[in-house]
């Protein structure tokens, strides 16, 4: 570790993010405003009219522009930032698939709120999960500094030669967006030596003309696929090492791919993705004084995901929750999905439920969280509990 | 700019025009007139050019994996987003500290009047240094010939066939020159591909522009409009004769037609001989001649000339 000079400022997620962004030094910033994420947009807007930030703000006309934008700027070679969240990630879908397919390391935050219909501007995971094949390397985060210092990553990370891979940055919509935390402001030459100036061989230049995104026959799609599944597991190893040498220059370090937290003598163990993970810290930590023992997954990353990890999990412990924000309709969480899908793999026959709720910006109580633990410890030993469950519902059902 | 720097620019005729082919080896269909306006305006702009194309019949015929058909920076974008892809590489090879090369799209009718007109917008808006090259064939021809808004009146296309009850399309062309000049954009003109002189003028004209530019070609398309593959320029100069496609151009605040003919050729020859238009009544065409009256007429006393 370096000599830490400590700068701490108090402010929002989405000023973090804005920070983030600032340090990593984009070339072109894109992006359409959209509650909650906007204080990002504002600030980098005044940040590039102020001259801390050097960068071309585009006033794109919708989201699909936005990210398109970015595309034609990384063509080129130039590092690009997008924001969004909700009902603009999803206007913007069509052009996401051909940032990943065309293998453009664009970074976009994405506040995640819930989506239409009904309208809420409030936050759940819908919006980002629903596009988890889009071909996007994604990471949530727990709090601003998480939030800032994953921006600055997520540029080393998506540019890696091995990956070249857009990514997406998930941060709670209100919970994390809009609420105020100490937050420490990285050194900028600290910051440029982490993170250097892109380089890329993916890019159009006079030097070298290139035709790119072009359209493939059945000969050939396969293998672009193949390959894009590939870097997303090169990936892992990637985002291990930048994690590594982040703490090590920066001294904050966010464990990679998984948070663990009490998990190698835990009997029950919640699985949480964002913010939520806060709250369920304090209620494991007080059951935990009370003898429980209790732990957490922190999940990190959804894409890739980290089947590792829980396999591997899933041998140590007795009972795993997973906590969704998220509904597959007609079906389960999507996160649950995707823990089920490697818990399968792994064998391993330990209790599993699944809690859906916080939706549309629902307050997810210490309470429920401490019902959740209750229910995990007693479906060890008798199982007669709904696998899928929606928490804290307000109307009554006969199921 | 103003017009005088315009007249200083070094005229290009097909006597010094470059020999280099910078669109060949491409599946466009024989006599397709988008690919000749594609090629002509990449000769002009040469090859300090980076140029974008949504899907639609140019990108299709020209970036078939592995048989590459641009000799110049070249990209498929989406469909609605060639406008904003276009900025994009813009502003990041700015960025980069570029200079000196030039941003061309070339869009399809569909590509450019409906589903990307938002993202071209937001682009003369923003006035980006990207030419738009829309080239106008009258329907969505990649997908098979279906209606789009630049399809004209009495047209039968796939989507609007031509029966007992429906003659065809019921709508006229949107007034694509005029939403564009709207803007107050800096420089856009209509051309066709059957007067190639005026059309390269035009390139060059916006090639020496900075900031957003924008020329609608008429391309004639032999596969969508029931023509023979030997007729695409005469039947794109035919267009402009008969007063159906008319050439002008917006500059500073001012429209200016740059043809204006005493006396027009039938109109009735040139549907015709189309494939596209061959159900079409005597009432029907008759339709077309008043619609084309009326515009005229608009044109002239507004328009310088
Ligand atoms: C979002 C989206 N909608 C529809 C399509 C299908 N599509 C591809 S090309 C095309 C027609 C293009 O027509 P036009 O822009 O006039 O160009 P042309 O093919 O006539 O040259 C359509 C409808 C698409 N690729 N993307
Ligand atoms: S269908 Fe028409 S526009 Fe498309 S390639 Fe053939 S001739 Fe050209
Ligand atoms: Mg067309």
């Amino acid at each position: 570790m370096e000599n830490l000079k400590t700068n701490k400022i108090f402010i929002s997620g989405d000023e973090a993010v804005a920070h983030g962004v600032r340090l990593s030094r984009p070339h072109v910033i894109a992006a359409y405003p959209i509650t909650p994420q906007t204080i990002t947009v504002e600030r980098l807007s005044e940040m590039v009219e102020n001259g801390e930030l050097d960068s071309d703000y585009m006033h794109v006309e919708s989201e699909h522009s936005a990210l398109s934008a970015a595309m034609g700027a990384s063509s080129v070679g130039a590092r690009t930032f997008t924001a969004t969240s909700s009902q603009g990630l999803l206007y913007m879908v069509e052009a996401m698939h051909y940032a990943s397919g065309g293998r453009y390391p664009i970074v976009m935050m994405n506040a995640n709120r819930s989506v239409a219909l009904p309208w809420s501007i409030y936050g759940d995971q819908r919006d980002s999960l629903s596009q988890l094949d889009s071909g996007w390397i994604q990471v949530y985060v727990e709090d601003a500094q998480e939030a800032l210092d994953m921006m600055i990553q997520a540029y080393k990370i998506a540019e890696h030669a091995k990956v070249l891979t857009p990514m997406m940055v998930n941060l709670d919509g209100f919970i994390l967006t809009h609420t105020y935390e100490m937050v420490e402001i990285p050194d900028q030459a600290m910051v440029d030596k982490f993170l250097p100036v892109f380089e890329t061989p993916n890019k159009m230049c006079f030097e070298n003309p290139k035709n790119m995104a072009f359209s493939s026959q059945p000969d050939d799609n396969t293998e672009f696929k193949y390959q894009q599944n590939q870097a997303m597991f090169d990936a892992i190893e990637v985002i291990e090492q930048t994690e590594k040498e982040f703490g090590e220059l920066f001294g904050r370090n966010y464990q990679s791919m998984v948070e663990e937290i009490n998990c190698d003598d835990a009997d029950a163990v919640l699985v949480t993705l964002g913010s939520i993970t806060g709250t369920v810290r304090v209620v494991m930590e007080q059951l935990r004084a009370r003898g429980l023992k209790v732990g957490i997954l922190k999940i990190r990353y959804m894409r890739p995901f980290p089947e590792k990890e829980i396999m591997a999990l899933s041998h140590k412990i007795k009972a795993i929750g997973v906590i969704d924000k998220d509904i597959s309709f007609g079906y389960e969480g999507t996160i649950f999905t995707n823990v089920n899908s490697a818990l399968a793999k792994s064998n391993a026959s330990i209790f599993k439920k699944n809690f859906i709720g916080g939706l549309g910006g629902r307050d997810i109580t210490k309470a429920e969280i401490e019902k959740m633990y209750h229910d995990l410890l007693a479906g060890i030993t008798s199982n007669n509990q709904k696998t899928v469950e929606f928490f804290n519902l307000k109307v009554e059902t006969n199921d | 700019m103003t017009n005088d720097t315009v007249l200083k620019i070094p005229r290009i005729t097909p006597k010094n025009m470059t020999e280099k082919e910078f669109f060949y080896g491409h599946k466009a269909c024989a006599g397709c007139g988008g690919s000749v306006a594609v090629r002509l305006a990449l000769k002009v702009l040469g090859e300090r050019t980076y140029t974008a194309l949504p899907a639609g019949c140019m990108a299709a015929v020209g970036f078939i994996f592995p048989q590459m058909a641009f000799n110049t920076n070249a990209l498929i974008t989406t469909f609605p987003g060639v406008a904003s892809m276009a900025s994009g590489i813009a502003a990041g090879a700015k960025a980069l500290g570029q200079k000196d090369f030039k941003t061309v799209c070339f869009a399809g009718d569909g590509g450019t009047a409906d589903i990307g007109l938002q993202a071209l917008s937001g682009m003369i808006d923003r006035d980006d240094d990207v030419l738009y090259i829309c080239y106008d064939n009258e329907a969505y021809m990649n997908t098979g010939i279906q209606k789009s808004g630049l399809t004209p009146y009495g047209t039968l296309t796939t989507t609007t066939p031509a029966g007992k009850n429906i003659h065809g399309t019921k709508t006229n062309k949107k007034n694509l020159f005029e939403i564009i000049a709207a803007h107050d954009i800096k420089y856009a003109a209509t051309a066709s591909i059957g007067y190639p002189q005026d059309y390269i003028n035009k390139v060059n004209k916006a090639k020496h522009i900075k900031g957003a530019t924008f020329i609608h070609v008429y391309a004639s398309c032999p596969t969508g409009w029931g023509t023979p593959t030997n007729t695409s320029i005469e039947i794109a100069r035919e267009a402009v004769d008969c007063g159906l496609i008319f050439l002008a151009e917006y500059q500073n605040g001012d429209y200016k037609l740059n043809k204006n003919p005493k006396e027009f050729k039938s109109v009735k020859e040139y549907l015709t001989k189309q494939g596209r238009f061959k159900h079409m009544t005597d009432a029907d065409i008759e339709q077309v001649i008043a619609y084309r009256d009326m515009k005229w007429e608009r044109m002239r006393r507004n328009w310088n000339s």
